[in-house]
């Protein structure tokens, strides 16, 4: 699915300036590659495959070790994410107050899958397993904020207030 | 005089819309010309009130829930802020009786202060444990968390101080002290709580670690699905630097413990302790085999105390009242309290300190208020995604260590996730499947090959394919991956799985629409 190749040489100088920075701010704490990579995913949206290199002769790891790293957690993407990133919780509590429900609603509004991108780019729809917030399922994440009790309705009501602030800018 | 309200800042009054309830407590009150004073405080751990918000009044605290924002100007109509009647007031908060029956601990001060203020913190007994430690030795501190009886609240209960002590007794340059804050089992949320609503008494109990076996690091290993508990953590921590509570000189004691947060990056095997350090390592969080034990040589090779949130946050109390205080909560070998955290389909979810020893029922149905739909609770899941289903017929079961073992289950980290009638537990058994399918960090063949034929057999009986032979199958795989699997991941998703086998046979037998 990734064609892009890893060359560091393609960056734009803005991407490569960002990287540099996250390895600047972290590259002397022991064990520093995961910092760096949330470092880097938090200015840039995602990990472009091409800062595996960078980060890997930074830090004298391997590119294999980088990318190890990168392809092991769910929380890295590699591929810019939507303007919002929706998390629906699969988890056994969620389960329990249909979560299952949530889910195949969330996929017919948004006209996604799990891990795609709506049309207009507005929303990456991703599955998570648990946000702690089991006393209120089932329960959602919108960017950092977090939902709970949500049904068909609310989550209509959350995606619309996201959608109308976009059109208000 | 301003009249002090709390609206909580915490994650699950959040997600109820405790922020637009503060923002509008706050705009009332200017237009009413009335002054007040905002604070964010913890959650009491009663969900199903939140937004809970508090007054402080001459007769202590009043209680009103759950308010919308809606609700706000008729609060004001009533005089909430001198306690006054309103259809959301809930008399005295220490008077409901879900809180009043609870025996606090280690949530003693969740929901009651600001979690970030050091002077309310200090005001309400914070940092008298570390005080009292730094006046004992290193092994009287060890000595004390070892005759507290306390057991890792992580799940796996191994006794706190013996790992201490193993630590303790290493020599090595280098020891660290670190805290294993990737809660990820569904159902639980206690961690959380405690580090959004009072994230010192977790500081205060790393340092006191620290201090009883010469770390003089530690790491916070947090997952990144807390950024409500990240943000609480930071704050907090820079203002016990601040305050020399942190650092390289201890309250003056010449003693060093630097402490930091770092973040997971959303894998569930990273709450595997071994896994963990693997990850804080920068590395892939593939599990290490032991021995050696991570008290041994843990993070970069050195001596390391790997322990849970709960397990840490306990220690101040222990070392501030005594071993005994501690000691004198609980049956047999559950001592002290446990943090009891109440989700799925309940109707009064939330979090419940209290001694061990109450009966499951009890939770469900005297505080827990039978489920939420109204219908009969058919199963409960405790102790996470590896924990076994357990059927009514056991809900008189106690709740210690113990006793659920007895029944073939385990409390683990103290989630207790309740079902419906309307739960087809196959397809629990088969998503238990798929959960570690997708979480294995891939190390070991039983649980990264067996997990996804797992799910293969899962589907194959849901359709009833050649469903007696696949039933059969699925036994002895789930042995396989029991007996063959490095760590609790693949080793313990049998116990779901073959759980609902065998309390709900009827749900691997349906009739295929």
């Amino acid at each position: 699915m990734n064609t892009t190749p890893a060359r560091p040489e393609l960056l734009d100088a803005h991407t490569r300036e960002q990287i540099d920075l996250a390895l600047a701010q972290y590259q002397s704490q022991p064990g520093p590659l995961l910092q760096v990579l949330h470092a880097v995913q938090h200015r840039l949206r995602y990990i472009p495959d091409a800062a595996i290199p960078i980060i890997a002769t930074a830090l004298n790891l391997s590119r294999a070790e980088v990318h190890g790293v990168v392809t092991f957690y769910h929380y890295f993407r590699r591929h810019p994410p939507g303007e919002h990133i929706v998390q629906i919780c699969q988890a056994e509590s969620c389960k329990a107050m249909r979560g299952d429900e949530l889910n195949a609603h969330a996929k017919q509004r948004l006209k996604v899958s799990f891990h795609q991108t709506t049309a207009d780019g507005q929303f990456t729809l991703e599955p998570v397993y648990c946000l702690g917030n089991c006393a209120n399922s089932p329960a959602l994440m919108i960017d950092t904020e977090l939902h709970g009790r949500v049904d068909a309705e609310k989550f209509d009501a959350l995606i619309a207030a996201k959608s109308a602030a976009k059109e208000h800018d | 005089m301003r009249t002090t309200v709390y609206v909580p800042r915490d994650a699950a009054a959040l997600s109820n819309g405790a922020e637009a309830v503060a923002a509008a407590i706050a705009a009332e009150a200017t237009k009413r010309d009335l002054p007040i004073r905002i604070i964010r405080n913890g959650t009491r751990g009663l969900n199903w009130l939140e937004p809970l918000v508090e007054v402080a009044t001459a007769q202590g605290r009043h209680a009103y829930g759950p308010v919308t924002p809606k609700d706000v100007e008729s609060l004001f109509n009533s005089d909430f802020l001198a306690a006054g009647t309103h259809p959301l007031h809930l008399g005295p908060t220490e008077e409901i009786s879900y809180l009043k029956s609870q025996q606090r601990l280690t949530f003693t001060r969740v929901g009651v202060i600001d979690p970030v203020s050091l002077e309310d913190y200090q005001a309400h007994d914070g940092y008298a444990g570390l005080r009292r430690a730094l006046e004992m030795a290193p092994t009287q501190i060890v000595q004390a968390v070892t005759d507290s009886g306390l057991r890792g609240r992580g799940g796996a209960a191994f006794p706190t101080g013996i790992k201490w002590k193993t630590v303790h007794d290493q020599s090595a340059a280098q020891k660290y002290v670190t805290c294993n804050a990737d809660e990820g089992d569904s159902g639980t949320f206690a961690d959380r709580m405690l580090m959004e609503g009072d994230p010192f008494m977790l500081i205060e109990g790393m340092t006191i670690a620290g201090i009883a076996v010469g770390a003089t690091r530690g790491f916070i290993y947090l997952r990144a699905e807390y950024p409500h508990a990240h943000r609480a953590l930071n704050e907090a921590i820079a203002a016990a630097y601040e305050a020399g509570y942190l650092g390289r000189d201890v309250l003056s004691s010449g003693k060093t413990f630097d402490l930091e947060v770092r973040l997971g990056a959303g894998a569930y095997i990273c709450g595997e302790e071994t896994s963990m350090l693997e990850s804080l390592e920068g590395k892939r969080g593939e599990v290490r085999v032991r021995p050696p034990l991570p008290a041994i040589k843990g993070l970069f090779g050195q001596p390391t105390i790997v322990n849970n949130v709960i397990s840490l946050a306990s220690v101040p109390v222990i070392l501030h009242k005594g071993a005994e205080f501690y000691k004198n909560f609980g049956v047999g070998k559950s001592r002290g309290t446990i943090p009891l955290q109440l989700a799925g389909n309940i109707k009064r979810g939330g979090l419940y300190e209290r001694a061990f020893g109450m009966t499951l029922r009890e939770l469900l149905y005297d505080f827990g208020g039978g489920s939420a739909t109204g219908r009969p609770i058919r199963a409960v899941q405790v102790g996470g995604p590896l924990g076994a289903y357990i059927p009514e017929s056991q809900f008189d079961t106690a709740i210690d260590y113990e006793a659920l073992s007895g029944i073939g289950a385990l409390l683990g980290h103290g989630g207790v996730v309740a079902f419906d009638d309307t739960a087809d537990m196959a397809k629990m058994a088969r998503y238990a499947m798929e959960f570690c399918a997708v979480e294995s960090c891939g190390k070991c063949t039983p649980c990264r090959i067996g997990s996804t034929r797992g799910v293969e057999l899962m589907d194959r009986i849901l359709a009833n394919v050649d469903r007696e032979r696949n039933l059969q199958l699925i036994d002895e795989l789930c042995e396989t991956m029991l007996h063959g699997s490095l760590c609790g991941l693949g080793g313990m998703t049998p116990f779901p799985v073959q759980s609902a086998m065998k309390y709900f046979p009827e749900d691997f037998r349906r009739s295929v629409q």
